[in-house]
C-alpha cells in the first residue's frame, strides 16, 4: 500500500502544464452576407492539453470537442475524444517519444507534422520518434508513422499512407568547439530522407507504393551575413493533384541576409514544381500533407491587409523572391526625433514556373509530361506585394504608424474571390495612432483604406474599394474594449455595400482570458486587445476562453 | 482501525498531493526541457536558460503587432531594468518557416539586446501551454514561474516591472 503511496507522491512531484481552449458560437441568419444560422444555433469548440514531466519521464495528451465545430473548421470534426496522447522519455543523449508527435526537418520542404488550431490544421504523426544527440550539435532523428487526417466521432482518423523518416544535423562549430573556436565562420549542414508508403489503388496505372523526398541544407553564417539554403528532390508520385504523372518534383529555398544593431536586410529566393508530397496520393485541399510549402511574402497584421487578398503558395509549382528592410534612425538625430524612428520596407513576387515540353511526348507511357528547371520563371504573375512603413513615437504618450501596400494577385490561379477577374491589384493605406492616457488606460485607432484597381473595360474589379476603422481602448492589466468597422463602400452592386462592425470586450487576468464579441467578422486574421488569431466569417456572439497552467 | 491505518495514509498522501501540484497555478513550476536554437544557431535548453537573476520569457512573432509593441516597450527601459534587477529578456518567436527568417532582421533592425530564440515548430510554446501570443513569463532565479500575462496594453509592462523588482527584494 505504501509502495503505491510514494509512487503518487512521486508523481506529484513532476512538473504539469497544460492550457484550456473554448470557443462558443451563437450565430444569426444574415442573408446579405451569406452567414446562414446553423440548425444548432450554437456552435462550442473545446480543447485541453496536460503535458507532464518528471525527472527524464514525459507524457502528454489532448481532449478536443466539437459539439459541433465552429464555423470555418472542417465539418467532418465531429465529438468528443482524445485527440493527442504520448510516452516518452528523454535524456541528454536520447529523446524516445511513442504515440503522437510533432516535427519538423529543415525547413519543412520534405517533412513537417504541426498544429495550427485557429485553422483546423493538425497533420500530427501517430507512431514512433528517437531523437539522438551523441555530442553537442550533431543530431540524429528518426521517425516512423500514421499522418493524422481527421477527427470524427470522438476518435482521430488516420490517413492511408505509413510514413518513414531520417533526419541529421550537423552544427561544425559546436562539435569542433576546440579546434575551430578561432575560425570566423559558422556552419551548419543538414540532410533529410522522408519515404512514404501507400498501396496501389489503381486499376489502370502502376503507381509507385514508396515514394521518398530527400535532400539537404546548409547554413553559413560570417559576422553579420548569414546565407542558407535546402533543396529537396522528390520522387515519381503520381497524385490527385498533379493529374498523376510521373514528373518528379523539387523544392528550393536560398536566403541571405545581413544585419546589425538598427539594420536589417534580407533576401529570399524560392522555386518549387510538383512538391505537393501527401501520405495519401487522392486527398487534396490540406489534407494529409507530409511536406511544409510556405507562401514567400510577409504576413500582414492589419485587417484588409490581411484578410482580403491573402496568397497560398501553389503547390504544383511556383518560384518566388522576397526582399525586406528594416531600419532604425538614432534617437535624437534629426530624422530619429527623441524616441527613434523604424522604416520597414518589404516586397516579393511569384510567378508561373516554365514547363518545358520539347523533346518530350506528353502521351506516351512514361507518363513524364514536361521538365520543370531550378529557378525558370515565366512571365506569369500568381502574386506581387509592395509595402512601407514608418513608425515613430512622437512623444511619451503617442506612437504613430504610417503604411502603404500595393497588392496584385491572379485570382485565376491563387482563388480569394468569386467575383473578381484575372489579376486584382490593390492599393492599401492605414494609418494607426496609439495615445497613452495615463499609466494604464492607452487608447489607440487604425484607419485603413482600400482601393481597388479596375479592370481595362472600366468596370470595377472584384467587390471594390473597401473602408475600416478601429478604435480600442485598454487598461492594463486587465480589461479591453473595441470597435471595428469595415465598410465595402466601393462593390459594383449597390445592394452590397455593406457594413461590418464588430464590438468585443475582453478581460485577462495573468493567464486567463476571456473574450465576448458581437458582431460581422470576415474571414482573416484578426488582433484585438493584445491577441492574433484567424477568425472565420459569421455574424452573431463568439465567447471565448483561455487558460494556460 | 489497524486496517485503517493505510487508507489514512493515503488520504495524507493526497491531501500533500493536493497541496503541492494543484494548490497554487504557478508558484513552484519550472520551464520544460525544449531544445531551441537562437539566431546565431547555437542550441538552447530551455529549462536551463543560463542566466543568473530573473528571467522574462515573452512569445511573440512578427506578425504579431501586439508583441511587438511590448518588446519595443521594455526596450526602451531594458538597460535600466538590467542595472536595476539583473533580468534577462529571452524572446521565443513562433513564426514557422514562412516568417521565421524575418526574425533576425526584425529583432536587429529594431536593435533589441534580447536573447532571441526560435520555436518554428511550436514545441517549446506547447509545453508552456501557450494558446496565443504574446504571452509573458516571469522566472525567478531559480527557474520558478512566478507570474504570467497572456496580453498586451500598454502599461503592462509597469506591472511586469514590479514583480520584477519583489523578485530582487527577496
Amino acid at each position: 500500500m505504501l509502495v503505491v503511496c510514494n509512487a503518487v507522491l512521486s508523481w506529484s512531484q513532476g512538473n504539469f502544464t497544460g492550457n484550456i481552449e473554448s470557443t462558443f458560437q451563437y450565430l444569426n441568419d444574415d442573408p446579405v452576407i451569406n452567414a446562414l444560422q446553423p440548425p444548432t444555433k450554437g456552435l462550442i469548440n473545446s480543447y485541453m492539453n496536460v503535458f507532464y514531466t518528471n525527472g527524464g519521464f514525459k507524457a502528454g495528451m489532448r481532449m478536443e470537442s466539437y459539439l459541433p465545430r465552429i464555423q470555418g473548421y472542417p465539418n467532418r470534426f465531429d465529438g468528443t475524444g482524445i485527440g493527442y496522447r504520448y510516452l516518452g522519455y528523454v535524456n541528454d543523449k536520447v529523446d524516445v517519444t511513442l504515440g503522437h508527435f510533432y516535427e519538423q526537418f529543415g525547413t519543412g520542404l520534405a517533412f513537417r507534422a504541426y498544429e495550427d488550431r485557429a485553422l483546423g490544421y493538425d497533420n500530427v504523426v501517430d507512431g514512433a520518434r528517437i531523437i539522438f544527440k551523441p555530442v553537442s550539435g550533431f543530431q540524429i532523428k528518426g521517425v516512423y508513422g500514421k499522418q493524422r487526417l481527421t477527427f470524427n466521432g470522438g476518435q482521430v482518423i488516420n490517413s492511408a499512407g505509413i510514413i518513414r523518416a531520417l533526419d541529421a544535423d550537423f552544427n561544425l562549430k559546436e562539435v569542433c568547439q576546440k579546434r575551430l573556436a578561432s575560425f570566423p565562420v559558422d556552419v551548419a549542414v543538414g540532410a533529410s530522407f522522408v519515404s512514404k508508403y501507400q498501396p496501389d489503388d489503381d486499376d489502370a496505372l502502376v503507381l509507385p507504393e514508396n515514394v521518398g523526398a530527400y535532400g539537404g541544407r546548409m547554413k553559413l553564417q560570417y559576422k553579420n551575413f548569414t546565407l542558407d539554403g535546402e533543396y529537396i528532390l522528390k520522387e515519381q508520385d503520381p497524385s490527385l493533384d498533379n493529374g498523376k504523372i510521373y514528373n518528379k518534383g523539387h523544392a528550393a529555398v536560398v536566403n541571405f541576409g545581413y544585419s546589425k544593431k538598427g539594420l536589417g536586410f534580407s533576401l529570399s529566393a524560392k522555386s518549387a514544381d510538383n512538391m505537393s508530397y501527401r501520405s495519401d496520393r487522392n486527398k487534396e485541399l490540406q489534407d494529409a500533407f507530409i511536406n511544409f510549402l510556405p507562401a514567400l511574402n510577409k504576413t500582414h497584421t492589419y485587417n484588409l491587409v490581411a484578410t482580403l487578398y491573402p496568397y497560398a503558395t501553389q503547390p504544383l509549382g511556383e518560384i518566388a523572391y522576397q526582399a525586406d528592410f528594416i531600419y532604425t534612425v538614432k534617437k535624437g538625430s534629426a530624422w530619429g526625433g527623441k524616441y527613434g524612428t523604424t522604416i520597414g520596407i518589404n516586397a516579393s513576387t511569384t510567378y508561373r514556373p516554365v514547363q518545358h515540353t520539347s523533346g518530350i511526348d506528353v502521351n506516351d507511357s512514361s507518363r513524364v509530361t514536361y521538365e520543370a528547371r531550378l529557378f525558370d520563371k515565366s512571365d506569369s504573375l500568381y502574386w506581387r506585394d509592395i509595402n512601407f512603413s514608418i513608425t515613430r513615437k512622437l512623444n511619451k504618450s503617442l506612437l504613430l504608424v504610417l503604411s502603404y501596400f500595393n497588392i496584385t494577385i491572379n485570382n485565376d490561379v491563387a482563388k480569394v474571390s468569386n467575383d473578381a477577374t484575372g489579376i486584382i491589384s490593390s492599393h492599401i493605406g492605414v494609418v494607426e495612432a496609439s495615445y497613452k492616457i495615463n499609466a494604464k488606460h492607452n487608447i489607440r485607432m487604425e484607419l485603413q483604406g482600400m482601393f481597388v484597381n479596375k479592370l481595362s473595360n472600366g468596370n470595377i474589379n472584384d467587390k471594390g474599394n473597401w473602408a475600416t476603422a478601429l478604435i480600442e481602448y485598454t487598461v492594463a492589466p486587465n480589461y479591453f474594449v473595441s470597435f471595428l468597422n469595415q465598410y465595402n463602400y466601393g462593390n459594383p452592386d449597390t445592394d452590397k455595400r455593406v457594413n461590418y462592425p464588430n464590438v468585443t470586450c475582453g478581460y485577462i487576468h495573468e493567464s486567463t482570458r476571456v473574450m465576448l464579441s458581437y458582431g460581422r467578422q470576415r474571414a482573416g486574421l484578426f488582433c484585438v486587445g493584445g491577441v492574433c488569431r484567424f477568425v472565420p466569417a459569421n455574424n452573431g456572439l463568439t465567447l471565448s476562453f483561455t487558460q494556460s497552467f | 482501525m489497524k486496517r485503517l491505518l493505510p487508507l489514512v495514509f493515503i488520504f495524507f498522501h493526497f491531501h500533500f498531493l493536493g497541496q503541492q501540484a494543484f494548490s497554487d497555478t504557478t508558484s513552484g513550476k519550472k520551464v520544460p526541457s525544449v531544445s531551441l536554437k537562437d539566431l546565431n544557431g547555437k542550441t538552447y535548453n530551455t529549462s536551463n536558460l543560463g542566466f543568473s537573476g530573473p528571467v522574462v520569457i515573452s512569445f511573440w512573432a512578427t506578425w504579431c503587432a501586439p508583441c511587438k509593441k511590448e518588446l519595443m516597450a521594455i526596450h526602451e527601459v531594458y538597460e535600466a531594468w538590467q542595472a536595476e534587477t539583473g533580468m534577462n529578456l529571452v524572446a521565443v518567436s513562433i513564426d514557422d518557416e514562412k516568417t521565421k527568417r524575418d526574425v533576425i532582421t526584425y529583432a536587429n533592425g529594431k536593435a533589441w539586446d534580447y536573447t532571441v530564440l526560435l520555436d518554428p515548430n511550436g514545441d517549446f510554446k506547447r509545453s508552456m501551454g501557450v494558446n496565443n501570443v504574446p504571452h509573458t513569463f516571469l522566472l525567478d532565479k531559480h527557474g520558478n514561474i512566478v507570474y504570467t500575462h497572456n496580453n498586451y496594453a500598454p502599461g503592462d509592462e509597469d506591472i511586469l516591472f514590479s514583480e520584477i523588482k519583489k523578485l530582487s527584494i527577496e
